[in-house]
């Protein structure tokens, strides 16, 4: 085998892509195609969720999530099946854990009986069982990844979930075992990418930095867009990317950019069990439309480590959405919010302290930086969303709704709109917006083997 | 003193900012040409205290400054003050925290 080709048809799954571009990445002949599905971008919600709602019965916390992830998988089943290669699934549901795995998994088989397709699936699962979590911990095996503090035992007892990013091995290895689908749990971003090329002898810095620019679908083209196909052609000494759809290209520029986008350190792509050099990299274009990447060289640790990702259960969230175009609201905010604070805490004083919380966010004056904002407040008008957390759903909406009535109504010196202090643009005004969570575990943890913790499954489906 | 005679935003085609992960929030810099990112860099003008001045962050805070020479850019990485979408967060995924990089001060 002297090439592969590698197939991204978009950068998450249900962020969809032009049918044109499909098809034409299909007529490249691909390998095989890699979908990423899940980032802790979003925020901790997606990993500390209870229920899926995947199968459409009943509701679940992402039944909307999975309803456009299903539009997605549709059309991508139908090609891998029809073309005879793997379709790879990675991070499924957002975040990876079990639930989230088995959701993708049944949206899988449903549409396969609707469509009267049939392979083996593979499941790999990422959830780290917590006694498990704690018994790394105590042997000090488990280390921050970045300015986060030491892990604790009640970390570990708190977290929702805690789910583990799996390397390239888990893949290669349901690839070895037959796998034409394989339903992922928590992934490192290239991996997916990477697994089908290094079961076939590619090099693994290649394979993982195009991987790398791969799991984005073509945000490294020129127009960018996450919701669209990239076609990564590896080689024995380089690879070559190229997006399908033709009004788009890739640049030297754009794709040298790539090698920065969310990443703390551009010379070294750090990934479970090693890290990409970057150091020697060379981007030159290949044709007017994709750039040619040579030099990106794999050096792996002498210690295999994955990245522990868990996120702790806060309360729930209800809240308001208001403005106010009064100039003299507008020059008492500060003192009629910091009223309304201590009004509140003496309205609840029966919830227990430190249980819930009351934020605002001025938009307008510092809402988007908070405290790293440096300009000073000028504007005719100012938006205000009012979010409270408590312990259950009906003490937050409690909290919202007398804070958003007391801030309507309070009086204050030369005030002359003595009607109402707030314009709401919605009834009801205070919305119930479910769980909140927090980023409670993001550390190192040592592991004997690749393989260890990622648990493959196989199973025929469709016969 | 004298007024500075360029910002940031006068020699860059690209300034944003991201999360690296929840707890990070990194920055970079896309220059118009490789002389315009010789020239910054060479000039030594990006230092750590003038980053924690412009955000008003402990200069402990900034984990890295580097400069990446195949896409002319500089990147550099700032510890979050709050963990993305921990209560009381702002922006969760951190894609608006680049305006104080825009605007920094530059004498060359």
């Amino acid at each position: 085998m002297d090439e592969i080709r590698i197939l991204s048809p978009t950068a998450i799954l249900g962020y969809g892509f032009p049918v044109d571009s499909l098809e034409e990445g299909m007529s490249r002949k691909p390998h095989a195609i890699a979908v990423d599905a899940g980032s802790t971008d979003a925020g901790p919600y997606y990993l500390g969720i209870r229920s899926v709602g995947a199968d459409g019965s009943r509701p679940g916390e992402l039944a909307d999530f999975f309803r456009t992830m299903s539009a997605d998988l549709r059309p991508l089943l139908r090609a891998a099946v029809d073309a005879g290669i793997p379709l790879i699934v990675g991070s499924a549901g957002g975040a990876g854990g079990n639930l989230h795995v088995a959701g993708i998994a049944m949206l899988v088989k449903r549409i396969a009986e609707e469509d009267g397709l049939s392979f083996r699936l593979a499941t790999i699962k990422a959830e780290i069982d917590p006694a498990i979590a704690s018994e790394k911990l105590r042997e000090g095996k488990i280390t921050p990844l970045g300015p986060v503090p030491d892990l604790t035992a009640q970390d570990v007892d708190r977290a929702v979930r805690v789910v583990a990013q799996m390397g390239i091995e888990p893949f290669v290895e349901a690839l070895r075992l037959g796998a034409q689908v394989i339903i992922a749990g928590r992934a490192s971003d290239p991996s997916m990418f990477a697994a089908l090329p290094i079961l076939n002898g590619f090099d693994p810095g290649l394979a993982i930095h195009m991987g790398k620019i791969l799991e984005c679908g073509a945000i490294a083209a020129d127009p960018g867009s996450g919701s669209d196909v990239m076609l990564g052609t590896l080689m024995k000494d380089h690879f070559v990317v190229e997006p399908m759809n033709a009004a788009r290209r890739c640049t030297v520029k754009s794709v040298a950019a790539h090698s920065l986008y969310e990443a703390s350190d551009p010379w070294h792509l750090r990934e479970p069990g090693g890290l990409v050099n970057l150091e020697r990299v060379s981007f030159e274009p290949e044709t007017d439309r994709s750039v040619r990447v040579a030099g990106s060289e794999f050096v792996a640790d002498s210690i295999y480590r994955v990245k522990l990702e868990g996120a702790e259960f806060i309360g729930y969230r209800t809240i308001c959405i208001a403005g106010t175009r009064d100039p003299e609201v507008i020059g008492h905010l500060d003192e009629i919010l910091d009223q309304a604070r201590l009004r509140a805490g003496e309205q609840f004083s029966d919830l227990p302290l430190g249980k819930w919380s009351l934020h605002f966010h001025v938009y307008g004056k510092n809402a988007v930086m908070g405290p790293l904002e440096t300009e000073s407040f000028h504007g005719h008008e100012l938006g205000l969303l009012i979010e409270a957390i408590a312990p259950a759903q009906e003490q937050a909406s409690s909290i919202c709704l007398f804070v958003h009535a007391f801030i309507l109504h309070c009086g204050f010196p030369g005030r002359r709109s003595t009607a109402g202090n707030l314009a709401f643009p919605l009834s009801p005004q205070d919305i119930a917006a479910g769980p909140v969570h927090r980023f409670s575990i993001y550390h190192l943890m040592e592991v004997n083997s690749p393989l260890e913790f990622f648990p493959i499954q196989l199973g025929e489906v469709g016969q | 003193m004298n007024q500075p005679a360029l910002r940031l935003s006068d020699l860059a085609t690209v300034i944003r900012s991201k999360n690296a992960g929840p707890f990070l929030i990194t920055l970079d810099v896309f220059f118009k040409d490789a002389e315009t990112f010789s020239r910054v860099r060479d000039s030594g003008a990006i230092t750590r205290q003038e980053i924690a001045e412009v955000y008003r962050v402990p200069e402990g805070d900034i984990q890295e400054i580097t400069f990446f020479e195949p896409a002319a850019a500089l990147k550099i990485t700032l510890k979050r003050w709050i963990s993305s979408a921990a209560p009381g967060d702002t922006d969760v995924f951190g894609a608006q925290q680049h305006v104080p990089l825009m605007n920094l001060p530059l004498s060359l």
